[in-house]
This record gives structure tokens, sequence and C-alpha cells, in this order.
């Protein structure tokens, strides 16, 4: 393998550098972008559901639920609201925690909670969605 | 902070934020990001009331009555207006990945209309929730 010229006499440090974000910046943007368009109309769905079931009792929410559509825009809307947020508030962390080992562990922790949510969220979805009885 | 005995490696910083002159772009960039620290509140706050749900009439009653006390509807109404403008936000942003909006007055104009918005938007949202009984 041959190497062309500008490339034979660069240092580490100086390919290091061309390298950027490790090659990876450009996924965490752009599932940034696509999950917050993906939340427009799913969020606007959220205000219209929460509006609807202002003061429901819990049998009226676990009917709401029983529906279909319901549960898959509301778990849809939990996991792309998780998945942007994981990525935004990486962000915020590496802005502004610097120190390797605090920084290492919020950017953990940060996905952990997502993850826990999202999982203790669609869990309690499924369940009340297979469970409820006279939805139809 | 700066500590110039240290010789040449200490390099010029950026201005600080309290050297600046507030703008709207600016608030509405600090706005937005004190938005996704609230909605993260937000997203945990939605897992906990489906949890509830699933977990019974009683469990969901005693969540309902946390949401709905005076310091949960100051939550809520923050969560409003965080979702809202983020929405804005997001139609905005999309509008700069395509290089449009950029020039100052256009983004001066964009960031007021996404505050704009958010703020009548969670006004409505909340006359309607006040409509179907949540006072």
């Amino acid at each position: 393998m041959s190497k062309s010229a500008s490339e034979q006499y660069r240092t580490p440090l100086s390919r290091a550098r061309g390298l950027g974000a490790s090659r990876h910046g450009v996924g965490h943007f752009i599932t940034e972008r696509v999950s917050g368009l993906a939340l427009i109309p799913l969020s606007i769905w959220g205000v219209y559901a929460a509006l609807k079931l202002v003061g429901a009792d819990q049998h009226s929410v676990t009917t709401w639920i029983g529906q279909p559509v319901n549960a898959v825009l509301l778990s849809l809307l939990l996991i792309a609201a998780l998945i942007h947020l994981q990525h935004a508030v990486q962000v915020v962390i590496e802005d502004y925690i610097h120190r390797f080992t605090s920084k290492s562990a919020l950017v953990i922790g940060n996905l952990f909670v997502c993850v826990l949510a999202g999982a203790v969220g669609v869990f309690s979805i499924l369940k009340v969605a297979l469970t409820v009885t006279g939805a139809h | 902070m700066t500590d110039t005995s240290r010789g040449p490696l200490e390099r010029p910083m950026s201005p600080h934020l309290q050297v600046w002159r507030w703008h709207i772009t600016m608030a509405c960039s600090i706005l937005h990001r004190g938005c996704v620290i609230g909605l993260y509140v937000g997203a945990v706050i939605l897992a906990g009331w489906a949890a509830a749900v699933a977990a019974g009439p009683e469990a969901y009653a005693g969540y309902l009555s946390i949401l709905g006390s005076p310091i949960g509807k100051l939550v809520l109404l923050g969560e409003t207006f965080a979702v809202f403008f983020n929405i804005a936000y997001a139609i905005r942003q999309t509008f700069w990945d395509a290089g449009k909006g950029f020039a100052p007055r256009i983004a001066d104009m964009t960031g007021a209309m996404a505050i704009a918005f958010a703020v009548v938007a969670t006004i409505v949202t909340w006359v309607i929730a006040g409509a179907n009984g949540a006072f």
C-alpha cells in the first residue's frame, strides 16, 4: 500500500486532529434531528390526549389505553422522546462536565435513566393494553 | 481564572456569558437548553404515569393527587411550555439545517415567533384543560 506524500509526513497528532468526533458525530446529530421531527406530531397528539384525559379516573384511562391506536402512539411518544432527550442531555453533560470520570458516570447514568424509563413505561402500557377488558 | 504566569500555554478564552449583551437568539438557545432539562423530567413523569395506571386505581389516584397539587400543576405548566417551545425550535432548526434563516434579522424574528407560539399555545392548552375540569 502506497501512501500519498501528504499522508506519509503527517504526525500522529495531525492525523488524529483530522478525525474530529471519531466519525460518530453525524450519527448523533441525525438521530437528534430525526427524533425531533418525529416528536412534532407525536407531542401535539400527546397534548391532545392529555387534555382528553384531564381528571379521568384509572378505569377510564385503562379503557383509553386499551384502544390499540392510543397504546401504540403513547409508546411511540415515550420512546421517541427518550431517544431524543438521551442524546440532547448527553450533549449538555459533555458541554459542562469536563472531568473524565464524572462525565462518563453522568453519560452512562443518563443512558440508564432513559432506558429504564422506557422499559417501565412501555411495559406498563402493554400490561394495561393487553389485560384491559371491555375495550374494543 | 486567567493565570498569565503559566506562560504561553494559556490560550485566549471566548467571551463569558456575562459580558454579552442579551439578545433574542441567545435567550432562545439558553431557553431551549433549559426546556430540554425540563422535558427530561417530563419524560420520567410520563413513564411514571403509565406505571401508575398499570399499578391500579389507588396508585393512579395517588399519582394524580401529586400531579394535581399546586406544585404539580406548576411543573405541568412548565412542561406544556417546554413541549410547545421545542416543537417551534425543531421547525426552526430544520430550516437552519437547510441553510435558511441565519440572517440576524430573520433569526431574531423566528426566535421571537418560537417564544410567542409557545406562550400562546400554553395559554390555550390550559384554558381547555380548565374547561375540562383541571381546576
